[in-house]
């Protein structure tokens, strides 16, 4: 028996798909006795025998090895507390942040304080979705400065687009920093006119993913936008590394001078581990 | 979360002259102003502000008027910040924002003698109308301030009496007639962040906002009210500079009403 | 003698003029308003979010929370005055149990997802009006429901059964208009036809029950199709 729905048009819960055994129940539908139904409001989407629904609104489920975008809300003895704008927090201990040796007692404010925005990647979690990460590895970092934007998370694929195309054609076209959390936390920075172009090429992204020949009304808007502009990369003043290379305090003598020239007694302020 | 994320971003802009969403420091978001949208209301009105939106209600109750003012009605203003309007907004009994909302609202009106209180007296010493405004967010975006008082003066500019029959009011049948409404006053509110004079913000901005004024003011650009607020303090200077914005954008305002 | 001619004028099986939107609270993650003759209805969702108190929480499933509220410029007689009340807490417990069949929120343990349903305007049916409105936001924040539940209420006068009473009607009786009224106030769900809120004040005849399961299931599918069509409809704008 046919779909009882046209293939790529919106579908809600509830709403019978098709009838008789033809077609298999594939992701965001169930098969209720002799009917195939959707569980939510999405694009159906028929792949041979099997209807599956390409969700357009939802929920972020944190997942291992996806890269979010976070905000430290508490620091602890340990480590620190993070914000993952679900229902969930997030666990970085000292050992995940950084590369440095961290004495016991240290001012963890140094390297990550309340308020801190950072690309994580989530290396653990649990049955109750508590959530451990890390911002050590390519690509993770405290995020300076820029704006936060907030999308639908079922919308990240289409602004990332297939192998990173469509983010890459909007920091092209405007010159900003663009990185995307599986969140749905998006952060840019640029200059001010220019971040407002990538916010609002993103936010069209969320409110016209379900339409087809988007990449082309993205070029348009883009070009549109842009028109007349100089766009130069954003360049950030410095680079500023979570990895410090120093391993070791400044030593000084007995008599408080900094290092340089002698080394002073052996055995003295021997307060710290070599590695 | 996202609100305070961009403190430090939207001061960094602020400085150097931007706003997150480039309108010009002394611009307002785009203003729609809708009367009578409540049935079941006396009086009542829509404002939009950008993605704010605020519904107030005007009822009208029967009361016995104060000793000592024995031939004056009264109005008596209360907002809620219900849950629904924001993430941030909690149930539970009114926060100090709500007072402090329905505070700013009842000072414009009530100090403006912008209702003559004298005929809203049915019989003197015994009787007297209560105008009831209740201001509800329908979705809090920033600058609820300017957007209540706004809607608050559409709906009582909207208000009909209800008649009365003997000592009960029939709600069902609405008179012709007008409330006595003298004076339209309009707040406008003017946030200083990084030194800078800005007015309309949005939610995120507020979070940066150092200091803030709100000025209601007449037709005749007679400032009926001015309440201060957050943190920092404010120079004579800049409250002059404040004012001087107020009275220009209530003009601005005014003409959608 | 049976009541026949309707007040307003309207036939037996005919619900007043239905008016159904969804995303119309942009902070919230999903919202909609449905609005039925005068009354009119708002529901916005948030969460799934940390539920507190902690001994509150199911480390198996998320929560549904429901929480009706009428505005107070909303009555057709006097302010309604703000605050907790017996009766809103009620309808508040029965819409969130006239939406659970539906939900699987096991996904999300130890969380809370709040709906705030809002009266702006009464004129009888309020809680079925909420409860189409809590509905369509559900769906529209994009949470698994395995139906879309259909609230509304049915009314019964001298044994007559009609659809969608205003508040005129529901005081029939005490208005001596007819000798009995029952005001039945239910949510079903359309594709199984099971009924997840059934509420009935007044006087009714078993004799009627027959009547009432086919006037439900006929005005469930009309306004079914209003809120699917709503919901489609936030897609079509672009």
């Amino acid at each position: 028996m046919p779909l009882k729905v046209e293939n790529k048009s919106i579908v809600v819960p509830g709403e019978i798909l098709a009838e008789g055994m033809d077609f298999l129940p594939g992701e965001g539908a169930f098969r209720d006795k002799e009917q195939v139904i959707s569980k939510r409001v999405g694009l159906l989407n028929v792949d041979g025998r099997a209807i599956k629904i390409i969700p357009l609104a939802g929920t972020y489920l944190p997942k291992i090895g996806d890269r979010i975008i976070c905000m430290v809300f508490d620091v602890t003895y340990t480590g620190w507390r993070v914000d993952t704008n679900t229902a969930y927090s997030a666990m970085l201990s000292m050992k995940e942040a950084t590369s440095d040796y961290i004495e016991r007692g240290a001012d963890l404010n140094k390297y990550f304080a309340i308020g801190d925005f950072m690309v994580a990647k989530i290396t653990n979690v649990t049955g109750q979705n508590l959530i451990d990460i890390s911002v050590k590895g390519p690509g993770l970092m405290k995020l300076k400065a820029g704006r936060i934007i907030n999308i639908n998370p079922c919308k990240v694929p289409r602004v990332i687009g297939k192998q990173g195309s469509m983010v890459s054609k909007i920091k092209t076209a405007t010159g900003c920093n663009v990185v995307v959390g599986q969140n749905g936390l998006i952060w840019i920075k640029g200059e001010p006119e220019t971040e407002l172009i990538a916010e609002e090429c993103i936010k069209k992204i969320d409110k016209e993913a379900h339409i087809s020949g988007l990449t082309d009304a993205i070029d348009e808007f883009l070009k549109e936008k842009t028109k007349g502009m100089t766009i130069v990369a954003y360049k950030e003043p410095e680079p500023e590394r979570t990895e410090r290379r120093e391993r070791r305090p400044p030593r000084r003598d007995s008599r408080g001078s900094p290092r340089g020239g002698s080394r002073g007694p052996r055995n003295s302020n021997r307060r710290y581990q070599r590695r | 979360m996202i609100k305070n994320s961009m403190k430090e971003h939207i001061k960094e802009l602020v400085k150097k002259g931007f706003r997150i969403d480039t309108r010009k420091f002394d611009q307002y978001r785009d203003v729609s102003i809708e009367k009578g949208v409540i049935k079941t209301a006396e009086g009542s009105a829509r404002v939009k502000i950008g993605e704010t939106d605020v519904i107030v209600g005007v009822k009208l109750e029967l009361g016995t008027p104060y000793p000592d003012k024995p031939e004056d009605g009264t109005i008596m203003v209360s907002a809620e910040l219900r849950p629904m309007a924001n993430p941030g907004f909690e149930p539970g009994p009114p926060s100090i924002d709500s007072i402090e909302l329905a505070r700013m609202v009842d000072r414009g009106i009530r100090e403006s003698c912008a209702l003559d209180f004298k005929k809203l007296c049915v019989t003197p010493g015994e009787k007297i109308w209560i105008v009831l405004i209740d201001i509800t967010p329908m979705n809090a975006a920033g600058n609820l301030f300017d957007a209540a008082g706004i809607a608050a003066i559409a709906a009582l500019q909207d208000a009909k009496f209800p008649t009365i029959e003997g000592d009960a009011i029939n709600y069902k049948e609405l008179t012709n007639d007008p409330l006595p409404l003298q004076f339209s006053p309009i707040p406008v509110t003017v946030s200083k962040i990084e030194g800078q004079l800005i007015v309309d913000l949005t939610e995120e901005e507020e979070s940066a906002v150092d200091a803030r004024l709100t000025i209601s003011t007449t037709e005749d650009g007679t400032m009926c009210a001015l309440l201060k607020g957050k943190d920092a303090p404010l120079s004579p200077d800049e409250i002059s500079k404040m004012v001087d914005i107020a009275l220009e954008k209530s003009k601005e305002l005014r003409a959608f009403l | 003698m049976a009541y026949t001619k309707r007040l307003d004028g309207r036939k037996l099986d005919e619900v007043r003029k239905i008016e159904a939107k969804v995303g119309v609270i942009p902070k919230a993650k999903g919202s909609a308003y449905f609005k039925c003759g005068k009354t009119h209805a708002y529901a916005a969702v948030y969460g799934p979010r940390e539920l507190h108190p902690k001994f509150l929480q199911d480390p198996k499933t998320g929560k549904l929370r429901v929480t009706y509220n009428m505005l107070p410029f909303s009555g057709t007689g006097n302010r309604v005055r703000p605050g907790p009340n017996r009766r809103a807490k009620e309808i508040s417990l029965v819409s969130e149990k006239a939406l659970m069949p539906v939900m699987d929120l096991s996904e999300f343990p130890n969380t809370v997802v709040d709906v705030f349903v809002e009266i702006t305007q009464a004129d009888a049916g309020t809680r079925c009006a909420g409860i189409c409105a809590a509905s369509m936001a559900l769906a529209d924040a994009g949470f698994r429901m395995t139906d879309l539940p259909v609230a509304f209420a049915l009314g019964a006068a001298d044994g007559t059964i009609f659809a969608d009473p205003d508040y005129n009607e529901e005081i029939l009786a005490e208005s001596g208009v007819t000798k009995t009224m029952a005001d039945i106030a239910l949510t079903i769900l359309p594709r199984t036809g099971e009924f997840s809120l059934l509420q009935m004040d007044g006087e009714l005849k078993k004799e009627s029950l027959k009547e009432v399961y086919d006037l439900a299931h006929k005005t469930a599918n009309n306004i079914l199709k209003i809120m699917q069509d709503a919901l489609k409809a936030k897609f079509k704008e672009a």
